[in-house]
């Protein structure tokens, strides 16, 4: 099992034939290169829309990179190239005359780490209001509320909204930035790991507020924890090697997956 | 953690067990690094030692010099007498000339010290009379040394202080002397000569000044109608007539000011006070003239507290006489911290900006490195380049073309074609700017990756990310660089001797007339006049003091300014970097 080299891969098993009907981000055989070295090869996926997708796989496989690709913070990264391409509710992601602005206000991003902005909270969460213009306080109190709700973590600040931010706890800024994620209604929602520095009791409330998400928004996440990605989520893409191995039904991928690589990595003997 | 982490931390423990071939346990002297730990402590102590030391010694003799000290009077065994200040003293080798013209028994004191003698340097003062302030005096030649009761120590308005006593006061013609002349009543007239002395002062520099200053623009007015017009055009007649209606409302309101000045100085001129010296040489001047005297050797220690504190009032409110050696330092005060002030609200901007360019917009490639470098090493340009550069291109290229421009009418007389505040806060700007870029590019930096994705992420554009994420997040460290700057800057004085430093400024950069802030108007500084008090003064002895007060005030100046810079800082700092682990 552990003598697998990267070209021993043909092509990814679907377990749905990937249709474009209901999704809302259509991948296409897409490449990426960080300088020379290849970190994503040839990964097609469509992500159906209103339902939670996971993608596992063990450390370095290439998930961040495919979730940063998806609303192109990527661009940051100098000598990077890629090849094939992603649409946007059937909109190009990658080209030369993409809005990258109007694309991330469409779609919101949780970080694997933290990172508040040494604002007040209230700034902190509105921020995304505050870069589009809005000025009314009253839409952007009732905003925050909303989106600290939403996040769970509206009982613990509500006395203290013009704290500084990062004066929260590690796990309280980690909340803070989801609702700093939904507070503009995004259509999609990216999770890096939202709950790898967080105890068992924000991680649930973590995923409770995910369940409630789905439907209203797109979540894509990615996650370490098998528990919680056969908890959280619809469909499960399994990475491996910067390849997509294997892509279905979360339930069928924990249960019944149709390669060996997928069924060893999700029962943890190897990775 | 994740789960494969945790495997590797497992697997990798067994590894660090101890080998065979390990031999000693006890690590090596120099691998424990110690001599190097002495090394650096020493040379961390002996840094200390300077600095402290440098400060020690500054700060003793700027706290000390307005203390009032006894007036010795010395008689030697020659006959002669000799009163002063005693200044300090020193051991000194006696040459072998010198050593022949002494007495038998003089000669065995000194052999038996090793061939030294001590002599003492005494403030005798009165320059009027004898064309010196100071005097050396060797032991060897003293006969006794006494402090007598009615020796004043009399600080004057001109020709520096006198040392003796007051022997009469002379008011409207009588004569008030011996019992009569209390040191009440002396206090009391000497109050108020001194009244008229502010009074003169005021309308001569004050008002007669301004009147002055009103009918150079005046005639400023006619100058620049003839350069529009041509020399006879009825404008210009127009002009003229009018002018010449302003200038007579002046003239009328300079007469009366001269006529007022000229009544309060002939009723000054009625009381004089007639000193005398230790050797009975007598001197007789108006009272208004003496700025403080007091009787040197009757002082209580209340007394000797208020001579102090008013001589530090007068050294920080006044301005200098004397060339500088003495009364106050006010102009250059003020000098100093305008022009960095200046400086700093020019090279903020400007660095902060260059930096941004450099660390976030230009492409990091082979030509920024080469401007980067090229930053860094303008730090190393000595600084009286600058001074030159200053003066060739500020003063007299840019000020130049402003003169040309909108001053043609005072022409040849150069307006912003001179050294000025403006110049010299540019100048230093200049100097200072490498240590802003570099401190603000480091800071930028620092700013985390993470946060700039945060910001990216929620759909702000770059320019949102650096004004709302990325420069008060830098902000310390900005601060930081500008503090250094700060330093540097008021702190410099070569390249200010260039561009709009003098010795003596007639008007301060702000007054009352429009615009009220003259940035072309040359200034005073602490740091020149530290230069110019301690070297270039007739008497460099006489300066000395001065000097170590000065220094005391420039350090200090440089500290409130820094203190404050660094408090706001920190101020910023606990706002941007509270962190939770
Ligand atoms: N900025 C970068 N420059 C160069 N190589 C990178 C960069 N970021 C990631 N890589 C490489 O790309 C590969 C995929 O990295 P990625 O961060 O996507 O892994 P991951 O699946 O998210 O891993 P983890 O679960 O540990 O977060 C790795 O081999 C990594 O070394
Ligand atoms: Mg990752």
């Amino acid at each position: 099992m552990n003598h697998l080299s990267k070209d021993d891969f043909e092509s990814t098993v679907y377990h749905v034939t990937q249709s474009q009907d209901g999704a809302v981000i259509e991948i296409e055989d897409f490449n990426l290169w960080y300088g020379p070295s290849q970190a994503l090869y040839n990964v097609g996926m469509n992500i159906e829309k209103g339902l939670v997708t996971a993608l596992i796989g063990p450390s370095g496989c290439g998930k961040s990179t495919l979730l940063r690709s998806l609303n192109r913070m990527n661009d940051l990264i100098e000598n990077l190239s890629i090849t094939g391409g992603m649409r946007l509710e059937g909109l190009p992601i990658y080209g030369p005359k993409v809005d990258v602005i109007g694309l991330r206000k469409r779609m919101g991003m949780v970080f694997q780490k933290p990172n508040p902005f040494p604002k007040s909270i209230f700034e902190n969460v509105i921020y995304p209001l505050r870069v589009d213009g809005v000025r009314d306080r009253e839409v952007l109190a009732e905003a925050c509320e909303r989106a600290l709700k939403g996040s769970a973590l509206w009982e613990e600040v509500k006395d203290r909204l013009d704290d500084n931010a990062l004066g929260l706890s590690g796990g309280q800024q980690q909340r803070l930035c989801i609702a700093r994620a939904i507070v503009s209604d995004p259509e999609v929602l990216l999770m890096d790991e939202p709950c790898s520095a967080l105890d068992p009791i924000a991680t649930s409330k973590i995923e409770e507020l995910i369940d409630e998400l789905k439907g209203h928004y797109t979540i894509v996440i990615v996650t370490h924890n098998m528990q919680q990605a056969a908890r959280v989520s619809q469909n499960t893409a399994f990475m491996y090697l910067g390849r997509l191995i294997e892509y279905g039904d979360t339930e069928e991928i924990f249960t019944s997956p149709k390669l060996s690589r997928t069924q060893d990595y999700v029962t943890g003997r190897f990775g | 953690m994740n789960p494969g982490d945790m495997m590797e931390a497992v697997a990798v423990k067994p590894a660090t067990r101890v080998t065979e071939t390990r031999r000693s346990y006890e690590s090596s002297l120099s691998a424990r690094g110690e001599p190097f730990l002495w090394g650096f402590g020493g040379a961390l102590a002996f840094g200390v030692l300077l600095v402290v030391g440098f400060l020690v010694l500054v700060t003793w003799n700027g706290i000390t010099t307005f203390w009032p000290k006894p007036i010795h009077v010395v008689t030697l065994i020659s006959g002669d007498l000799v009163a002063g200040e005693p200044t300090r003293s020193e051991p000194f080798k006696v040459g072998p000339e010198r050593m022949a013209s002494l007495s038998e028994a003089a000669k065995a004191k000194i052999a038996n010290d090793g061939g030294f003698a001590h002599r003492v340097l005494l403030r005798t003062g009165n320059f009027d009379l004898y064309n010196d302030d100071f005097r050396w005096v060797e032991d060897y030649k003293i006969e006794k040394t006494e402090k007598p009761v009615g020796m004043f120590f009399i600080e004057r308005q001109e020709w520096g202080a006198f040392v003796g006593g007051i022997k009469a006061l002379s008011k409207d013609g009588a004569t008030i002397a011996g019992e009569e002349l209390s040191l009440d009543l002396l206090h009391k007239e000497h109050q108020a000569a001194r009244r008229r002395f502010d009074a003169i002062h005021d309308i001569e520099k004050g008002a007669i000044g301004d009147v002055n200053y009103e009918m150079n623009q005046e005639r400023l007015k006619i100058r620049k109608a003839v350069l529009k017009y041509g020399d006879n055009a009825p404008e210009v007649r127009v002009v003229e007539a009018e002018v010449e209606r302003e200038a007579s409302a002046l003239r009328g309101r300079f007469d009366a000011l001269a006529a007022k000045a000229q009544e309060i100085k002939g009723e000054d001129a009625k009381v004089q006070v007639v000193l005398n010296d230790i050797n009975g040489t007598e001197k007789t001047m108006p009272l208004s003239l003496i700025v403080r005297f007091y009787p040197a050797n009757e002082l209580s220690g209340l007394d000797k507290i208020g001579i102090y504190l008013s001589r530090w009032g007068e050294f920080l409110v006044d301005d200098p006489r004397e060339a500088n050696t003495e009364g106050g330092v006010l102009p250059a005060i003020f000098g100093t911290f305008a022009m960095t002030l200046l400086m700093v609200l020019v090279v903020a901007p400007f660095g902060v900006v260059t930096a941004l360019y450099l660390r976030e917009y230009a492409k990091q490639g082979k030509l920024v490195s080469v401007v980067r470098i090229s930053v860094n090493n303008l730090a190393g340009v000595p600084s009286i380049v600058y001074g030159v550069f200053g003066l060739g291109f500020f003063a007299y290229i840019v000020g130049g073309g402003i003169d040309a421009l909108f001053y043609p009418e005072r022409l040849p007389n150069p307006t912003f074609g001179t050294g000025g505040l403006l110049w010299a806060a540019l100048t230093l700007a200049l100097l200072t700017v490498p240590v802003v870029i570099v401190a603000t590019e480091e800071a930028l930096a620092a700013v985390p990756k993470s946060m700039r994705e945060g910001s990216l992420a929620c759909g702000a554009s770059k320019w949102q990310t650096i004004r709302n994420i990325v420069l008060p997040r830098a902000m310390p460290g900005i601060m930081t660089g500008l503090i250094l700057a700060m330093a540097r800057g008021a702190g410099e004085v070569a390249p200010l001797m260039l561009v709009g430093v003098v010795k003596l400024a007639p008007e301060l950069p702000i007054d009352g007339f429009w615009p009220f802030v003259h940035l072309e108007r040359s200034f005073m500084h602490l740091g020149f006049h530290i230069f110019d008090v301690g070297f270039q003064s007739r008497n460099s002895e006489a300066g000395k003091p001065m000097v170590f007060v000065t220094t005391l005030l420039l350090i200090a100046l440089i500290a409130v300014m820094n203190a404050t810079a660094v408090v706001i800082r920190n101020r910023l700092k606990r706002k941007f970097m509270v962190g939770h682990f």
